[in-house]
C-alpha cells in the first residue's frame, strides 16, 4: 500500500468526505440495528425470556397461525401436554394486555397468569399467592408503585407481593404476574371472568409453556394432533404477537436497505476514485506494476477507508445508544453492533472490488497517449 | 546489454480499414549509448517507442536485449510488465510523476514495486536525486516543484532500477532550449554512467548535441541513420 497510503495522505478532503459518508451509513444501520433488537424485545421478552422451549396453542381452527389474543388452552390439552412421553414440564400461562392503576396513575400492562408454584415466573413464585401480584420493574415504574401497595387490575384489587428486577414485557406493555385463578377472574380478554367462546367452557390460559427433553418433531405433532393445538419454538412465537411481525418486517426491511445503499455508495465512491486515478494507474503499470499489485494496492485503500468509517460509525451508534438508552428501548449486543459492522465492511469491498476491477483494463499506452 | 528493434511493424486497426504507425523498421543500439529518434509529428516515434517498452506488442517483428527476445507478437502482459520493471527505464513526455510522492518516494516506488522496502533503494535514490541536482528538492512533491526540476525527477526515477534500456519520450516538448538541452546532456551523460542502451525520441534537433547517433523517421519507416559512435 506504498501509494494507497500516500494518496490518502495526500487527497484528505476527498477521503474525509468518504469517510464522513460511510460513518453516517453505518450509524443508521448500527442505531437501527440496536433500535430493532430493543423494539423486539420490549415485544417479546416475556415470551423469549421464558425457561421453556416451546409454547403450545389452542387455535379456534386447527390450521390458523398461532395468535396469542386468539389462542385459549383447556385443562384437557394442558393435562395432554404434561402427560406427554419426553416433556418435562407443561405450565399453563395466561395472557392478558389490559389496565392497571394504582393510587398515582394507571398504565398498559400485560398479565401474565401462572400456576401456583410455577417456574415461568422469573425468580419462582414464592411471592405471588391469590390477590397479589408480581411487577416487573417496567410495571412497577409505570405504576409508580412497590411491594405492599395496592393496584387495581381490571377492576380487581390486587396487593403488590414483590417487583422483580426482570424487564420483562409484552406488545410493548411492562409484565404483571398473577396467580392463574386471579388472571381468570380479571376476565383475561373478556373481562368477565369466563372464556366467551361456548365450545371452550374450560379455559384455563392462553397457551402452554413446554420444556421438552428431546424436542422430536414427531412427537410434538402426534400431541399435536390428539391435544387440537399448535406447538412452535419460542422464538417461532414471537410470530404469534401482531405487532411484532409487522414491526420486525418494517424494520428489517429499512437495514437491508440500507446495508445494499451503503455497498452501492462505497462501490459508486470507488468507481469516481478510480476513474480519476485512471491516468496514475497507466503511469504505474508503465513502470512496471502488475495488476495484483495494483489490485492490491486499491483494495487495500478500500479496506482502510471502510475500516476507519465504520469503526467511526460504530463507535457513534454505541455511543448515541448508550445516551438515549432512557428514551428509546435499544438493545447493543455483538449482534446489533459487530454483525452490521461486518456486513457493511463486506458489501463495501464487494462495491469497491467491482469498481477497482477497471484497474485491470487500463491499456497503460493508451490511457498515457491520452492523459 | 545493446537493445535490438529487429524489423518492427506496428499495425493499428482504423474504422474499417488499418493504420501502419511502424513500418519494418530496426535499429540495435550499443550498451551506454544514446541514440535520438527525429521525426515528425504523427511519424510513428512514440509508437515505436511503446514496442522497444513492451507498452504495445508489435504486430511483427521483435525486441531483443542482449540477446533474449523480450517482446514479440502475442506475448504476455504479465511478462512484458515484469521486463519494464527490470530491465527498463521510461521516461513519459510529461513527466508523469504521482502527486502524492515526493521526489524521494517516486524513486522508491521502484523497489516497492519490486516487493523489496522501499529503503533499501534510498541511497542510491538519493545518489541520482544529486546527479540531476535535486537532493535539495527530496521531499517535495510535484506540485512544489517547476516543470524542469519535475522533469529531472522522472528521469532519475527511470534509471533507479539500473536499468538496461533507457527510453526518453519527447523530454524538452515542455522546456525551452537552454533547459530542453542541459536535459539531453543529463540524460546521455547518465546512460553512459549507468551503461544503459538510451534512445530519446524528439522531434527537435537543435538539442540533441550530445547524443551518439540520430535516427529519422518519416511515415513509420526510417528515413535516414546517422552513425553512432562513442564519446
Amino acid at each position: 500500500m506504498f501509494v494507497a497510503l500516500r494518496d490518502l495522505r495526500h487527497a484528505r478532503g476527498r477521503f474525509a468526505l468518504m469517510l464522513v459518508v460511510i460513518t453516517l451509513i453505518t450509524f443508521l444501520v448500527t442505531f437501527l440495528a440496536a433500535l430493532t433488537a430493543g423494539l423486539s424485545r420490549e415485544s417479546t421478552s416475556a415470551i423469549t425470556d421464558l425457561p421453556a422451549d416451546h409454547l403450545a396453542f389452542a387455535m379456534p381452527a386447527p390450521t390458523d397461525p398461532p395468535e396469542f389474543t386468539a389462542s385459549s388452552v383447556t385443562a384437557d390439552q394442558w393435562r395432554a401436554w404434561a402427560e406427554t412421553p419426553g416433556v418435562r414440564s407443561a405450565e399453563p400461562l395466561g395472557v392478558a394486555m389490559t389496565r392497571a392503576e394504582s393510587p398515582a396513575t394507571t398504565a398498559s400492562v400485560t398479565a401474565l397468569g401462572v400456576a401456583p408454584g410455577s417456574a415461568v415466573l422469573p425468580g419462582g413464585s414464592p411471592n405471588l399467592a391469590a390477590g397479589t401480584v408480581v411487577l416487573s420493574a417496567g410495571a412497577a415504574q409505570a405504576l409508580s408503585a412497590g411491594a405492599g401497595d395496592t393496584i387495581t387490575l381490571a377492576g380487581q384489587e390486587l396487593r403488590v407481593g414483590a417487583v422483580r428486577d426482570a424487564e420483562v414485557s409484552f406488545a410493548h406493555t411492562p409484565v404483571v404476574w398473577t396467580t392463574l385463578a386471579d388472571w381468570q377472574s380479571i376476565g383475561a380478554r373478556g373481562g368477565d371472568g369466563a372464556d366467551d367462546r361456548a365450545d371452550a367452557p374450560d379455559t384455563v390460559a392462553t397457551v402452554i409453556a413446554l420444556t421438552l427433553d428431546s424436542p422430536a418433531t414427531g412427537a410434538i405433532a402426534t400431541t399435536d394432533a390428539t391435544a387440537g393445538t399448535t406447538t412452535v419454538t419460542t422464538t417461532q412465537a414471537r410470530s404469534a404477537i401482531g405487532s411484532f411481525s409487522a414491526e420486525n418486517g418494517s424494520l428489517t426491511t429499512m437495514q437491508v436497505f440500507l446495508l445494499v445503499i451503503s455497498a452501492l455508495v462505497v462501490g459508486a465512491f470507488f468507481t469516481v476514485w478510480t476513474i480519476s486515478r485512471a491516468g496514475e494507474v497507466a503511469v504505474l503499470k508503465a513502470l512496471g506494476a502488475s495488476t495484483g499489485y495494483l489490485l492490491r494496492d486499491a483494495i487495500g485503500q478500500a479496506v482502510v477507508v471502510l475500516l476507519l468509517g465504520v469503526g467511526a460509525g460504530t463507535a457513534l451508534a454505541v455511543a448515541g445508544a448508550a445516551l438515549l438508552s432512557d428514551a428509546v428501548p435499544v438493545v447493543v449486543t455483538p449482534a446489533t453492533t459487530a454483525l452490521p459492522a461486518v456486513a457493511l465492511i463486506g458489501l463495501g469491498l464487494v462495491g469497491a472490488a467491482l469498481a477497482i476491477v477497471r484497474i485491470t483494463r487500463v491499456d497503460p499506452h493508451a490511457a498515457l497517449a491520452a492523459h | 546489454m545493446d537493445l535490438h528493434l529487429d524489423r518492427i511493424t506496428l499495425v493499428y486497426p482504423d474504422g474499417d480499414s488499418t493504420l501502419t504507425a511502424v513500418d519494418d523498421f530496426s535499429l540495435t543500439i550499443p550498451s551506454g549509448t544514446t541514440t535520438a529518434l527525429l521525426g515528425p509529428s504523427g511519424s510513428g516515434k512514440s509508437s515505436l517507442l511503446a514496442v522497444a517498452g513492451g507498452l504495445t506488442r508489435p504486430t511483427s517483428g521483435v525486441v531483443r536485449i542482449g540477446g533474449d527476445v523480450v517482446f514479440a507478437p502475442g506475448g504476455g502482459l504479465a511478462a512484458a510488465t515484469r521486463t519494464r520493471l527490470d530491465q527498463i527505464g521510461i521516461v513519459f513526455q510529461a513527466p508523469q510523476l504521482l502527486a502524492s510522492l515526493t521526489a524521494l518516494e517516486q524513486l522508491e516506488l521502484h523497489a516497492h514495486l519490486r516487493g523489496r522496502r522501499p529503503a533499501t533503494v534510498r541511497a542510491q535514490a538519493m545518489a541520482l536525486l544529486a546527479e540531476v541536482g535535486l537532493a535539495d528538492q527530496a521531499h517535495k512533491r510535484p506540485a512544489q516543484l517547476s516543470g524542469g526540476q519535475r522533469q529531472r525527477v522522472a528521469i532519475a526515477r527511470a534509471l533507479v532500477g539500473s536499468p538496461r534500456v533507457l527510453l526518453v519520450d519527447e523530454p524538452t516538448s515542455a522546456l525551452d532550449h537552454a533547459r530542453g538541452t542541459q536535459i539531453i546532456e543529463l540524460i546521455t551523460r547518465l546512460a553512459h554512467e549507468l551503461d544503459a542502451a538510451t534512445l530519446v525520441v524528439s522531434h527537435d534537433s537543435s538539442t540533441l548535441g550530445s547524443v551518439d547517433g540520430t535516427v529519422r523517421m518519416l511515415d513509420g519507416r526510417r528515413e535516414l541513420l546517422l552513425p553512432v559512435h562513442a564519446d
